[in-house]
């Protein structure tokens, strides 16, 4: 449908529903922005917006938040219908998505014109690329996040291990050894089946690009993935992890506290819910440490969420004056704490209390080692089929090669447009 | 033999009754159908959204598609075994309530009939909430009931095995008043006269029952089934709120499959391929109920 149609259709709507609809003609009393937020960080959203209101006159800043299990979706509706913000949160795997939808404004002349405001340089680089497709810069990360180790140091002195492990050979070491003071039924490590970052993580730790061909082709059979899929699948083959959804699994916290997990790989939210689930008595028994690597500390994912400014808005001005108010490492050190959210430039890092957290500290570390998924628009659905092959690895019922031989052919379907329109553009018409 | 060249075609006055509504049909109705069909044979989506030019035409690319995929077959699993526990579940429940607010002896009729009634003009989304806190598994007022029965703690949404049992409880509940309603009409339209008769030959109740309501309800009966069946085919809203299709993919119907496919991956073609096998599926399900329903039913 052409966007005449859609206008003609949304504009019907309007009329039958009355009002509720007016789009940008609110602006004649004075500038308005729309923003979207999601979840935690929307409600955190609304009292910044005021401060912004406060420091710029002129502009009202209008802060919906929307929930982040519709979030996706309302993006996208409201793209088709033309009803997109000026200004919106976006997670950084969205960002490809949204770049090839042609919604998102180019950021690199405004971030050029304005180096105090948004230096680049203060941002931690495996994020930022998150952010850039096609040599385009789309995005300014907002907080960030990626994965660790959590582990319990108490089990581990108990085992003998006396520092976190750093290579994968020193962490199966330390997995075997803590298994053997664990009760029967229990297992070292924790890595949720349902979950895609833990293969993927140990795929990126192993060299691999995931895709081939510029993003055209799966790349799981490459000796660099398998290397990573071996290993993690070798945790489950050698009873170190439990075969086991997250669902499956009625309170991680519980079987942490419990012993029945030494070592689990999550994200910065847990630190606040370990220090609010778990008992006073184990508080001073947990840690958090860098992933370990194939041969070195290894890499982990980057995620978190960026701010955008969407192309088709006529706020450009006021929305880049909001993206540096957000910017602002004092801001950012702040919003740590309203939300718990990491913040994405590495100055906020020095900012108490998230300067002397200790553990956050392994996170840091962690964000210097962190790399982007491959900027294409259908990572997301890659990513869960990446999940569903390794979880029919771990529970035995295909091998390693017949799971990723079937993962590529699967990948490689989902790319065929992908390598047609790529193909298109190419050709001379 | 010709018409005189003078005379207009008539269009019949009826026509002109009818237009605004059929116009609405088409518009709204057919004219969407349609489109969906065709898009069902392209592989519409999110490039097809920036450029339209990026759609192709693909044939039956996207059934075939479809009809590979596990996660399609255990959708429809999903599907059937909740319309073919569900669905003869409310209609007992509702034929049940419906005999128990007819029944000469019972009296409050009028509020027993709204209370039942209540669930199935609530809110979905809202029951599905409430019903969310209601299975919880730790705080949930079932747990704490079954509690003192000597039942342990089921996790209700977080087991596979427990999940779709308790959606379908959750459904019948919400959609039997309906269901009742129509059973209500049904059985005041029996003559009081066959009742009699069959008491003054000595029928008991159960045999009343067995060979007056039931032939009598004969046509109803059919309504309900396949209204329930179509209705419960078409399983969305309960998942969608209360389990996202979890656990383990046991409670992702065909339509929450269909609108993962649509609007989470934007892979408009084959979404709407799944809403024309979906279509396919109940208009089986009608034709075989059609064929084992007695004989002047429908």
């Amino acid at each position: 449908m052409t966007h005449w149609k859609l206008r003609l259709l949304a504009a019907g709507a309007c009329a039958l529903l009355g009002s509720g609809c007016s789009g940008r003609d609110a602006s004649a009393a004075g500038e308005e922005l729309r923003v979207w937020a999601f979840g935690a960080e929307g409600e955190a959203l609304a009292p910044i917006a005021r401060d912004f209101e406060r420091q710029n006159p002129g502009i009202r800043v209008r802060v919906q938040q929307i929930p982040w299990t519709a979030a996706h979706e309302k993006l996208l509706t409201a793209y088709v219908g033309g009803a997109l913000p000026d200004v919106a949160q976006l997670g950084n795997t969205w960002i490809p998505e949204f770049a090839a939808l042609g919604a998102l404004q180019a950021l690199d002349s405004l971030v050029a014109g304005d180096t105090t405001a948004i230096p680049l340089r203060d941002y931690f680089p495996g994020v930022l690329a998150t952010n850039v497709v096609d040599d385009t810069l789309f995005g300014v990360p907002w907080y960030v996040d990626t994965r660790v180790m959590f582990y319990r140091t108490d089990l581990l002195r108990a085992a003998g291990v006396t520092s976190p492990p750093t290579t994968w050979a020193a962490w199966r070491d330390a997995l075997v050894r803590v298994r053997a003071h664990q009760e029967r039924g229990a297992f070292p490590a924790l890595l949720p089946l349902n979950e895609w970052a833990q293969p993927v993580i140990f795929g990126l730790q192993a060299g691999s690009p995931l895709l081939l061909d510029h993003g055209t082709r799966g790349g799981f059979r490459d000796p660099r993935f398998r290397k990573g899929f071996e290993f993690y699948i070798g945790l489950f083959r050698d009873s170190l992890a439990p075969a086991l959804a997250a669902t499956q699994i009625s309170n991680v916290f519980q079987e942490f506290a419990a012993g029945r997990v030494a070592f689990y790989i999550t994200g910065p939210w847990n630190v606040g819910e370990f220090r609010k689930r778990l008992p006073d008595s184990l508080q001073s028994s947990w840690a958090t440490a860098p992933l370990p690597g194939p041969d070195s500390a290894g890499v982990s994912l980057a995620g978190g969420s960026s701010i955008v400014i969407m192309r088709r808005s006529s706020q450009r001005a006021a929305a880049w004056k909001f993206l540096a108010f957000l910017a602002d490492p004092a801001r950012q050190a702040r919003f740590f704490t309203q939300t718990g959210d990491l913040p994405a430039r590495r100055s906020a890092w020095a900012i108490p209390p998230l300067a002397n957290d200790p553990h956050l500290a392994a996170f840091r570390t962690q964000l210097g080692r962190v790399v982007p998924s491959p900027a294409v628009p259908e990572i997301e659905l890659i990513v869960s089929r990446v999940a569903q092959a390794a979880e029919r690895a771990a529970r035995g019922q295909q091998t390693v090669d017949e799971a990723l031989a079937a993962l590529d052919a699967d990948v490689d379907g989902i790319l065929e447009k992908r390598r047609w329109l790529l193909a298109q553009r190419g050709s001379p018409r | 033999m010709t018409a005189p060249a003078s005379r207009t075609p008539r269009i019949a006055p009826g026509w002109w009754f009818v237009a605004p509504a059929l116009t609405l049909i088409v518009v709204f109705f057919v004219g969407p159908v349609i489109a969906a069909l065709g898009l069902s044979f392209t592989d519409f989506d999110l490039y097809a959204l920036a450029d339209p030019h990026a759609a192709r035409w693909v044939g039956f690319r996207n059934y075939a598609r479809v009809m590979h995929e596990p996660l399609f077959w255990q959708a429809l699993r999903n599907t059937l075994y909740f319309a073919l526990v569900g669905g003869p579940l409310t209609v007992a429940a509702s034929l049940g309530a419906a005999l128990l607010v007819n029944a000469r002896a019972l009296r409050w009729k009028a509020t027993a009939r709204a209370v039942f009634f209540a669930p199935f003009v609530t809110t979905l989304v809202a029951v599905a909430i409430v019903w969310k806190y209601l299975y919880h598994p730790r705080y949930g007022l079932l747990n704490w009931l079954l509690g003192h029965v000597g039942v342990h703690q089921i996790d209700w949404l977080g087991d596979p095995h427990w999940a779709m049992p308790a959606i379908i409880l959750m459904a019948t509940w919400k959609n039997f008043g309906y269901n009742m309603l129509i059973f209500i009409a049904g059985l005041q339209n029996i003559p009081r006269e066959l009742h009699e008769a069959a008491a003054l030959d000595g029928a008991t109740p159960f045999q009343r029952f067995r060979h007056v309501t039931i032939p009598m309800l004969a046509p109803t009966m059919f309504f309900v089934v396949i209204v329930t069946m179509i209705g419960y085919l078409q399983l969305f809203t309960e998942p969608y709120v209360m389990t996202q299709g979890g656990p383990l993919r046991a409670t992702t119907s065909l339509v929450l499959y269909m609108y993962e496919e649509g609007f989470r991956w934007w892979r408009l073609g084959v979404a709407a391929a799944i809403a024309f096998l979906l279509f396919v599926l109940i208009v089986l399900f009608t034709l075989l109920q059609r064929r084992i329903s007695p004989r002047g039913a429908a």
